[in-house]
């Protein structure tokens, strides 16, 4: 059953494709949930807003659909206003941007409220004393906020980039060559199609395992001088 | 625009048609897969929680491209009697979402049986109650309001994993949207149309959560509110 007919490069190929898009998706995705997590949290009426029509949208659309939007509309979009501004040439969104820039949008709303709610969990007190004592903003975050908040947001981001993992393959629709493709392509090829199928799931469960090994680490060395309850 | 949105709604048909049948297949399943993954056996628990762990840890759209596509190229799938049910891409939808969902819902109920407060058990016990009777008497009615809000986070993204369904032809919201859209090229319009019926049912699923979990908890709320 095991016998590729020699499309082990090619799956290998996708399969690194779909690990940069996944990272590439986690790192923008927090900037995402960070910004909205300080808007959420923000003074401003407006900003509160628009972080919470951001994350409602967001929640509430299927990403495969969100996807074709940004794909195909945004394409149109982008096209509409060069020309608006008197670009002759053609335009194109290249799938790998318009996917990544799709699960980024998406991981950032959920990790928005990760965020948000990690944020609240730091007592208020030791904010309070971090500015007695003459800190800054910035050294506030730097030195209260962020070591607390990374552990308490932790649990919830490794769910959603375990979530993010198994939505790269969406990305297929819209034709960037990563597992899923090329696996379809593979399939396509050898008329075998459960063969490649059942093998991309093996490597997207693999991805998971390690995943989840890596997240249980970095939980417990975000625990660590905590006292066990 | 507009003259697109009957073919719209007949999309959206199919698309709550889905969800529907493989959330209420999907329930039923995770009932006795939660039971058995909270079992002491390791011969009971060992299996559903590979189960569980397999249809959580690999993406929808492979799944059902393994029940679409997969199945046919075994000869034994092609010549057996479940072939014509396999042959649907309707049916694949169906069976894919009910396993995807139950495996999801079962991990829910499982975590909610768990935290079902042990003396209630125990007190059912001390006051003559068999298994089965505890089961059916305080477990299970306690479980379901623990897990209402987890599950009703499953029912949305059941929801939205049902566009996936457009992969493998079938002409729910979102299909209909993409076979419209390459016959007029109209991506705006179209998907943001889509998008708005999505949302529309997300809202409609999310209040009547609200309600359910108001109506399963008269105990929390204050007594002015139960006339």
């Amino acid at each position: 059953m095991l016998d590729l007919h020699g499309y082990w490069p090619l799956l290998v190929d996708g399969a690194w494709l779909t690990l940069k898009v996944a990272l590439a998706s986690v790192v923008l995705g927090l900037v995402f949930g960070l910004l909205g997590a300080t808007a959420k949290l923000s003074r401003s009426i407006i900003l509160r807003g628009i972080a919470t029509g951001y994350t409602a949208v967001v929640r509430g659309l299927p990403e495969l659909l969100l996807l074709l939007i940004i794909f195909y509309g945004g394409t149109l979009l982008v096209q509409d206003v060069w020309s608006g501004l008197g670009g002759e040439s053609y335009i194109d969104i290249p799938p790998f941007v318009a996917g990544t820039f799709t699960l980024a949008f998406v991981f950032g709303a959920y990790a928005t409220e990760v965020f948000r709610g990690a944020i609240m969990a730091v007592p208020k007190g030791q904010v309070e004393a971090a500015y007695a004592v003459g800190m800054g903003r910035f050294q506030v975050f730097r030195r209260v906020l962020l070591p607390q908040v990374w552990r308490f947001a932790l649990p919830g981001l490794g769910n959603l980039w375990l979530v993010l993992l198994k939505d790269t393959s969406l990305i297929s629709v819209v034709n960037l060559n990563e597992l899923m493709y090329n696996s379809r392509a593979a399939a396509g090829k050898t008329h075998e199609p459960f063969t490649f199928f059942f093998i991309a799931g093996l490597i997207y469960l693999a991805f998971t395992i390690v995943s989840m090994m890596v997240l249980q680490y970095s939980e417990r060395r975000a625990r660590r001088g905590v006292r066990a309850m | 625009m507009i003259d697109s949105i009957p073919e719209l709604l007949e999309g959206l048909a199919v698309t709550a048609q889905l969800v529907a049948f493989a959330l209420a297949l999907g329930f039923c399943l995770a009932i006795p897969l939660a039971l058995l993954r909270t079992s002491r056996h390791l011969a009971l628990w060992m299996p559903v929680y590979i189960f569980i762990f397999v249809f959580r840890g690999t993406p929808l759209l492979v799944q059902i491209f393994i029940v679409y596509y997969g199945l046919g190229q075994s000869e034994a799938v092609r010549e057996s009697f479940l072939w014509p049910f396999f042959k649907e891409a309707y049916w694949c939808a169906i069976f894919t979402f009910t396993l995807n969902t139950s495996a999801y819902t079962a991990e829910i109920l499982r975590g909610a049986i768990q935290a079902v407060p042990y003396g209630e058990i125990e007190a059912a016990r001390a006051i003559g109650m068999g298994r089965l009777l505890v089961l059916r008497r305080i477990v299970v009615p306690r479980a379901f309001r623990l897990a209402l809000p987890a599950y009703g986070n499953e029912i949305i993204l059941m929801l939205k994993g049902s566009a996936l369904a457009s992969t493998i032809t079938l002409l729910d919201l979102t299909g209909v949207a993409r076979v419209i859209v390459s016959r007029t090229f109209a991506p705006y319009e179209l998907f943001l149309m889509a998008a708005l019926m999505y949302l529309i049912l997300t809202l409609i699923i999310v209040r009547a959560l609200k309600y359910a979990e108001w109506r399963l908890s008269p105990h929390l709320r204050p007594p002015s509110q139960n006339v």
